[in-house]
């Protein structure tokens, strides 16, 4: 017998669970149902996203090559998907060879540890930190708060999010369910020294937010930085941002540390000039962000003295390994899709439980953390979704959102096994397969005039189709179907008279 | 042209009005409709409920059905059932089927048509004769505006219809909330955005919200029925179908 066990293949592993946020705490359609109740949000958010859709139709409308830039956007990230590795070893040679340090964290876990040990070692219990969206992915906050390390956000909506102790609903505008006066509210209750008459109007309270952050600015040693783009040939990273912020954080502090998925990877310099057109259109609407920040390496006596770079699968290689979910890895985080889809618009951000809300969300979360049976909150985000399509008419790398939900779904139920919901679709096919048995079912489908009664119309049904008409009736099923119409005397005698008025009009 | 009417399972069963409008309609224009009775489901629910397998004989049955050459065309008043045929059909025939399957499957798709993209674009008919003499706004489904791309197809022959008051749809391209198992399995969300698609049918006065398909008209209905609206929900081909002769009521 061989000494050497060879043992099963492995798949690659998802996000844990119980670290970071990828896996809400209820299924899609109950946290909906608390948001869906919540009319400040519903007003904020189809307020924003109206105004936001306007705007990005206005401006990628005004590009000739839209399209083009679109194929391409896609193009370069499914080049990258399908040969991840081996840009990413160049990207960290580049990285190392410029005077960065490169970390590699399998999981949420990983990644927390090596960044609490990183700022442990530069002696501060305070960083200062731009948004990011793979850092909040995986709890960063929160678990170096539990290390005894303040983290302070620094972009205006994460800031407003952060110290109201609660969650960002949207990806590009985190802060999107609060007004004003619960701004202020919260300023006041969290900010020291602020002025007890601050106003609620936009200008005073970015005054008192950039009063507050300055001070951290000029006085935080260390700042944590999320990347959009790491340039595989040169080692560059690229943070882009609107309001200066995101630039004190990587200029000022003495060291920086900066957490990229491994999928945010561009071939060469160039590919960045397709994605700076496409990003900041899709996402505010805007031509051009204001501020793009790119560093490579070090560079001695300008800027940070001291680079880490932490690479972050955290179920990113699982997502890869799927030959059709993998597309999903192209996405570059613009909320174009969120801003255009029904479900969000009335349900925002928290009903998603994740990091990642919104059709995006819907299809990346399940794949990065994996959907863990039928009590799973994941599972049921596929489902989340009309399958209106709006998603993958805004997405400025065309990730076919729909399709990928479909494909999700069907992984889904084949995961779940023999489900009442099986049984009846088995059923279905079963009595649609041929024309003998559908006839039989539409006959038992008639049955429906009797619940239907002398009105017409259906206004109760039994679980789980009571969800339907809890708010909609029914039509009674008619006498005759269509099939039985075309084979009567009736059916014949109305084709023969269309017959001849076709005939009479020519 | 020998033209097959899809009447579509929910059209069968549910809504024969716009199979038969179909029918009477592409007859009037001279064609020799023809119905074959094998035909029973494209197979829809079941791929976008996550059951590909079981979507397998329900492909493989419209295959057969319309791969008879003497058919030249399939018309479905349907964009969402014709969205399937074009697009969900190959992938659960590679997957599950065989090879003459996939044949078959590419064949017939090529041939399949929602209604007013066969009129529009293989029939050159903008104008179909029709005269309505109402007020009507037009919900663009989202698989026919997405999945099928027909554009203004519908509101092109629309235009044309005699004495009929078309009015814009406010924010007409936003989904109804219907999407399948979707308005059951989230069925509070759905009827949020049902709500906002009724109140933009009754902010236009119309009488009559038209569309392509059955089953978004069988919900937005649905919901206008429960407020007691006074609208009314009709498919495109019952309008195209209406004659002067035979106004409908």
């Amino acid at each position: 017998m061989s000494a050497v066990t060879l043992g099963l293949p492995s798949f690659p592993p998802r996000s844990p669970e119980g670290a970071g946020f990828l896996r809400g705490t209820e299924k899609f359609p109950v946290a909906a149902h608390h948001e869906l109740a919540n009319a400040q949000l519903r007003r904020n958010i189809g307020k924003a996203t109206h105004t936001i859709r306007a705007k990005r139709l206005h401006v990628t409308g005004e590009l000739p090559d839209w399209e083009e830039l679109r194929d391409a956007g896609s193009a370069i990230k499914t080049d990258v998907m399908a040969r991840l590795p081996e840009l990413l070893e160049k990207f960290e040679a580049a990285v190392i060879a410029r005077g960065g340090h490169v970390h590699w964290a399998a999981d949420a876990n990983e990644a927390n540890a090596i960044v609490t040990e990183l700022v442990k070692a530069t002696g501060s219990d305070e960083v200062i930190k731009v948004k990011s969206m793979a850092t909040q992915e995986i709890g960063l906050n929160e678990h170096l708060e539990t290390q005894g390390i303040l983290a302070y956000e620094t972009d205006l909506a994460e800031l407003i999010v952060q110290l109201g102790h609660d969650k960002p609903s949207h990806i590009l505008v985190p802060a999107i369910h609060r007004n004003r006066s619960e701004i202020r509210e919260i300023f006041l209750r969290e900010m020291p020294d602020v002025d007890p008459n601050l106003g609620d109007n936009p200008a005073d309270l970015a005054g008192a937010a950039r009063k507050f952050l300055r001070h951290k600015f000029m006085t935080t040693p260390v700042a944590i930085s999320g990347a959009n783009f790491g340039i595989a040939d040169t080692g560059t990273l690229t943070v882009v941002e609107s309001e200066g912020n995101g630039r004190m954080c990587l200029t000022l502090p003495k060291t920086l540390i900066t957490v990229m998925g491994i999928e945010k990877i561009l071939p060469t310099y160039q590919d960045l000039e397709v994605f700076l057109q496409l990003l900041p259109r899709s996402s505010t609407g805007e031509r051009m962000n204001p501020y793009t920040s790119m560093w490579t390496g070090v560079t001695p006596g300008d800027g940070p003295q001291e680079f880490h770079l932490v690479l972050l699968d955290n179920g990113r290689t699982a997502a890869l390994a799927d030959k059709i979910g993998r597309e999903a890895l192209n996405c570059i985080r613009c909320s174009a899709c969120l801003n255009v889809c029904p479900v969000y618009e009335r349900t925002g951000g928290h009903a998603y439980g994740s990091t990642y809300p919104g059709p995006i969300g819907a299809v990346l979360t399940p794949q990065l953390a994996g959907m863990h049976g039928k009590d799973d909150p994941n599972s049921t985000l596929p489902f989340a979704s009309s399958l209106c399509g709006a998603c993958f008419d805004a997405c400025p790398v065309k990730i076919d959102i729909p399709s990928l939900l479909v494909e999700l779904r069907h992984q889904k139920v084949e995961q779940a096994g023999v489900t009442a919901e099986s049984v009846a679709m088995k059923a279905a096919s079963f009595a649609m397969s041929t024309s003998t048995r559908w006839t039989a079912a539409q006959k038992a489908a008639g049955l429906g005039r009797i619940v239907a009664g002398k009105k017409g119309k259906i206004s109760t049904l039994p679980p789980p189709l009571n969800g339907w008409t809890a708010a909609r009736d029914i039509p009674a099923p008619p006498k005759q179907t269509f099939r039985s119409w075309w084979d009567s005397d009736e059916g014949r005698a109305a084709l023969d008279e269309a017959r001849r008025e076709g005939k009479a009009g020519k | 042209m020998r033209v097959a009417l899809f009447a579509t399972c929910i059209g069968d069963t549910m809504f024969p009005d716009a199979a038969k409008a179909t029918a009477l309609l592409l007859t009037r224009l001279g064609h020799d409709v023809v119905f074959p009775p094998g035909q029973t489901c494209c197979g829809q629910m079941h791929v976008n409920t996550g059951y590909q397998p079981g979507a397998l004989p329900l492909v493989a049955n419209y295959a057969d059905t319309f791969g008879d050459t003497s058919i030249d065309a399939v018309v479905a008043p349907s964009g969402s059932c014709v969205g399937s045929v074009r697009h969900q059909h190959e992938v659960v025939a590679e997957r599950y089927g065989t090879a003459s399957l996939c044949g078959q499957v590419q064949t017939v798709k090529a041939k399949t048509y929602e209604l007013s993209e066969f009129l529009v674009d293989v029939l050159d008919v903008t104008d179909v004769g029709a005269y309505f003499p109402h007020r009507v706004t037009y919900h663009p489904t989202c698989h026919s505006l997405r999945m099928l791309r027909v554009g203004d197809k519908p509101l092109q022959l629309l235009r044309n219809v005699r004495d009929i008051d078309l009015v814009e749809l406010p924010e007409a391209d936003s989904c109804c909330g219907f999407g399948g198992t979707f308005a059951i399995k989230n069925a509070e969300t759905s009827t949020a955005m049902l709500a906002d698609k009724i109140r933009h049918v009754a902010d236009t006065g119309a009488e009559f919200c038209s569309a392509g398909d059955s089953s978004c008209l069988m919900h937005i209905g649905g919901g206008m029925s429960r407020l007691q609206m006074g609208a009314k929900t009709i498919h495109l081909a019952e309008i195209l179908a209406s004659v002067e002769s035979r106004v409908h009521a």
